[in-house]
């Protein structure tokens, strides 16, 4: 953890970070509805160097027929790391890691969906990271909430999500790799800004009550800026450009 | 607007107070929340927003154009457009005195035939049940099948039969819509035929502009001119 790396300075004595952003500003992020023509609905998402592709499909019968609920709809998700998305080869074949944060993502995403109005159905969520550089799990969460409004599914409030962390004792906004390889702590949050409420916390390291707390207002801050890019790239697909 | 149109977005607090919630909104505390992308209609006492995407939830009494996909000995299963598939017992179709070892359900309906159907029954616990026995459902014999987005169907029809009016006025063409998004188009001149199609896409493409109707008529008279 700290200090491996000794030449990369995380936080200078201006307050500007590795990559020259500032302790509380993002990455660029772009998101875009649609594009996919053969599924459902689909979104991408570019957040920073991340390039993130999802495509949902559903609700459809579901497949085994096992699995399905006579309740409700069920919610699927793949998260899936392209060979190329790294700068080793990546084995395709799913991964430990890749296997938990499928089970995360779609945890994060559940509190939202409203799939009791189709019982017996499935909802498949597809996630290709296609580039990965920290925080994946934060762009493919707000993607696939993007996707899904996409596909039409019933949503209670869309998902934005977005990490904060610490690095050189100080609390910041949105963890690139280099920060997450070498800073204190890292923790992805998913948030329903219309509902306030979180759908996903996590946390890799170790904070102090009052850091756990302004680690949580950083992260839903950023969660606010993530919504209103999702919020633009719907109305967009939709609308076009007159808004109303 | 008349009644406050409104685009919104899953999780947009269409407005406060004392409505009832229709179609896909939920009510949270006082607030009105959209689960859908759409248009946001407000009446005197109930708000409702009308999807723009999504699939084709079937519904009793709503008529639709089916394909059928393969049969039992007593049954069809229609694709109806759906995530459900559309059951279509034999009896409906060969009456009370129907035998399963008499008679032969692919000498009436075959797998890739359309029909126009009806939807008998549905609720959660069973796949809608369709019946063609009624006037003007059956077997369809000709015509071409256009699909639109089933979220669009009501946009096609326009407010009390408008659209759908001047377009088969314009074109002189007979439309079938089904609720599920599926339409059947037939005309006896090729020409009025790729028209009314054209016209149809373009409500399905534009469908969320405002004074659609007049847009599709220019667009159907310039064309009959040329």
């Amino acid at each position: 953890m700290g200090g491996r790396d000794t030449a990369l300075v995380l936080l200078d004595e201006n307050g500007i970070r590795c990559d020259g952003r500032k302790v509380d500003e993002p990455r660029r992020i772009m998101i875009k509805a649609g594009g996919l023509k053969n599924a459902d609905g689909s979104a991408y998402i570019e957040f920073g160097d991340n390039k993130i592709l999802v495509g949902v499909f559903g609700p459809r019968d579901v497949h085994p027929k096992h699995m399905s609920n006579t309740d409700t709809g069920i919610l699927r998700v793949r998260y899936h790391m392209e060979p190329f998305s790294v700068t080793e080869r990546k084995n395709p074949a799913p991964s430990r890691r890749e296997i938990e944060i499928s089970k995360v993502i779609k945890e994060a995403l559940e509190p939202a969906v409203m799939l009791d109005k189709f019982p017996r159905t499935a909802v498949d969520v597809f996630i290709e990271v296609l580039q990965a550089d920290g925080g994946t799990r934060c762009a493919a969460l707000s993607a696939a909430s993007v996707a899904l409004a996409d596909a039409g599914i019933p949503m209670r409030d869309m998902v934005a999500a977005c990490a904060a962390g610490k690095a050189a004792d100080t609390i910041i906004l949105d963890v690139n790799n280099e920060e997450d390889q070498a800073g204190q702590a890292d923790m992805p949050i998913g948030y329903m800004p219309s509902l306030e409420k979180i759908t996903l916390l996590q946390l890799d390291g170790v904070l102090t009550p009052a850091e756990y707390k302004k680690c949580v207002e950083t992260g839903i801050h950023g969660c606010k800026i993530v919504y209103e890019l999702q919020k633009k790239a719907l109305t967009e697909k939709y609308f076009g450009n007159g808004e109303k | 607007m008349e009644n406050k149109r409104k685009y919104v977005i899953p999780g947009d607090v269409i407005t406060t107070g004392p409505y009832r919630p229709e179609q896909n909104v939920i009510l949270d505390g006082n607030k009105i929340i959209s689960t859908a992308i759409g248009i946001s209609e407000i009446y005197d006492d109930s708000i409702k927003v009308i999807p723009l995407t999504g699939k084709y939830i079937p519904k009793i009494d709503d008529l639709v154009i089916g394909k059928v996909i393969s049969h039992t000995s007593l049954s069809w299963e229609l694709d109806i457009n759906s995530c459900y598939v559309g059951f279509l017992p034999a009896q409906d179709v060969f009456g009370r005195d129907f035998s399963a070892h008499a008679d032969e359900l692919s000498s009436k309906l075959k797998s890739g035939d359309l029909v126009a159907a009806r939807i008998a029954n549905f609720d959660r616990t069973r796949d809608p049940l369709v019946t063609i026995a009624d006037r003007d459902l059956g077997k369809i014999d000709s015509g071409h099948l256009v699909k639109i987005s089933p979220s669009k169907v009501p946009r096609l029809i326009g407010k009390r039969g408008t659209m759908i009016q001047a377009i088969e006025m314009a074109t002189g063409a007979a439309i079938t819509i089904g609720q599920n998004g599926w339409v059947v188009v037939s005309c006896e001149t090729p020409e009025g035929l790729l028209k009314a199609k054209k016209a149809i896409q373009m409500v399905d493409e534009k469908a969320h502009v405002a004074n659609l109707t007049d847009q599709v008529k220019e667009m159907l008279e310039s064309k009959g001119e040329s």
